[in-house]
């Protein structure tokens, strides 16, 4: 329990300085702005409850809102993401439930399912983001686009932390 | 009651979730100038609708203070109009077209929203593009100065009141053309006045004195009534007046406006800024 506090934390803290330090600084084409830190919502436990994961991701948000200085836009696209997280989780359960030792990265759960649930997370909170960034739907393609392009780019991103994950964790287990 | 309680108990992920959304959306819209912008416009939009349909109702109970400011007005103009006037000079004769050139044109326009009581107040008017209107002219009633616009919408014009803290206008002494700036101030003014400094303190100066407006910004035509001296000093070790002066517009009761056109505007601010310009 306490190890699990540790390691989500020290992640946390990791993600946020990515990407407050490094990520925001990349921007090609001033089209594509990669969001890697979702991944700390993504791998939260899953047996957390959905109220601590609402509110994690709450916090998440206004903390990478305070490096954007866009107070309030991450905020709303991180709560909406962690509101959607368990129904999500619920849909993509399989027949006879999750491992309870089971954490959520590709080694544990399996590419094809990491895949699935990846995607549509992360397709929802860029969406999100990127229609409250516009504040408006008169450009909706376009914003579209811009959300698609960017969710590719952050889904290449969390591949490559999942290529930590893969060979150490099958050995452990 | 307790159905209700259970409801929300149910529901409460969700109402937790729509609670940290409403607080987002505060926090974006607070601190976030584009998005802030875009939720203000389009509520001015309502909101502007709305104002000009109260409006509508509320003009009535002034309509006998209006009528009666609008007769005298009318009297006023009449006074001064040309044909009112008598040629003086014996046999040379005037060409009203060529000697004459018209340097100002005014719009009537309708106070829809009005404040005057917070630090930064600003009057909405039912006049906009569409009419002709352009940030920058003066708006004027027949008491006084009352502001300058500042934002114009297809339909509305948002005008900043005298009663402003940034406002600054140039005013000078009737009788002696002194001039300094008017400016106001909610800490030390309220609706009824405001304060003029920069008059030298060797300037003679006497309680009821009229103050009108300058000229030289050429948003205001010259001349017009801002307010009489209503109480002066000079703060220590200071070489000016403080005047604190009694507004004639009274903006408690704004209802019919006219906004001023300067046609001479551009071309003063082009020359002025070419002489700059050659000095720097």
């Amino acid at each position: 329990m306490l190890i699990d506090i540790i390691k989500h934390s020290t992640r946390f803290l990791a993600l946020l300085l990515l990407q407050g330090l490094v990520l925001n600084n990349i921007e090609l084409n001033d089209y594509i702005n990669p969001f890697l830190y979702v991944l700390f919502i993504l791998s939260l436990p899953l047996n957390a409850s959905k109220y601590l994961v609402l509110a994690l991701s709450f916090v998440m948000g206004i903390a990478i809102d305070t490096f954007q200085d866009t107070l309030g836009m991450h905020t709303a696209a991180c709560v909406f993401m962690g509101f959607l997280r368990p129904y999500i989780l619920k849909i993509l359960e399989p027949r006879d439930g999750y491992e309870t030792n089971f954490s959520v990265n590709i080694a544990d759960m399996g590419m094809k399912w990491y895949a699935t649930y990846v995607v549509i997370m992360v397709f929802a909170h860029h969406l999100f983001l990127f229609y409250v960034e516009s504040f408006s739907f008169s450009q909706f393609f376009s914003t579209f686009g811009r959300a698609l392009v960017s969710t590719i780019f952050t889904l290449l991103l969390i591949s490559i932390t999942q290529l930590f994950y893969y060979k150490p964790s099958k050995k452990r287990r | 009651m307790r159905n209700f309680i259970q409801f929300l108990v149910k529901n409460s992920f969700v109402f937790l979730f729509l609670f940290l959304e409403v607080i987002a959306f505060a926090l974006l819209i607070n601190n976030n100038n584009y998005q802030n912008s875009k939720f203000f416009n389009s509520s001015n939009y309502l909101v502007g609708n709305l104002y000009e349909s109260v409006s509508n109702v509320t003009d009535y109970f002034n309509l006998k203070t209006t009528n009666s400011e609008l007769a005298q007005h009318n009297a006023e103009l009449l006074s001064v109009n040309i044909n009112s006037f008598t040629k003086i000079y014996g046999n040379t004769i005037l060409i009203n077209d060529t000697s004459y050139f018209q340097k100002y044109v005014y719009t009537s326009a309708k106070v829809i929203n009005n404040s005057t009581n917070q630090r930064e107040n600003y009057i909405t008017l039912d006049k906009g593009a569409i009419n002709g209107i352009k940030p920058g002219m003066a708006v004027v009633n027949s008491n006084g100065i009352v502001g300058i616009v500042k934002n114009v919408s297809p339909n509305f014009s948002s005008v900043i009141s005298l009663l402003h803290q940034k406002m600054s206008i140039s005013g000078k002494l009737k009788k002696s053309e002194y001039f300094g700036s008017v400016i106001w101030d909610s800490d030390e003014n309220n609706h009824c006045t405001a304060t003029l400094k920069e008059i030298p303190n060797h300037v003679d100066i006497q309680n009821g004195d009229t103050i009108v407006t300058s000229g030289f910004s050429a948003i205001f035509p010259e001349g017009l009534p801002i307010g009489t001296v209503q109480y002066f000093d000079v703060p220590k070790g200071s070489n000016f007046y403080n005047i604190i002066i009694e507004l004639t517009t009274d903006f408690k009761q704004l209802s019919h406006v006219y906004i001023v056109k300067s046609l001479q505007k551009e071309e003063l601010d082009k020359l002025e800024a070419l002489t700059q310009e050659d000095v720097n």
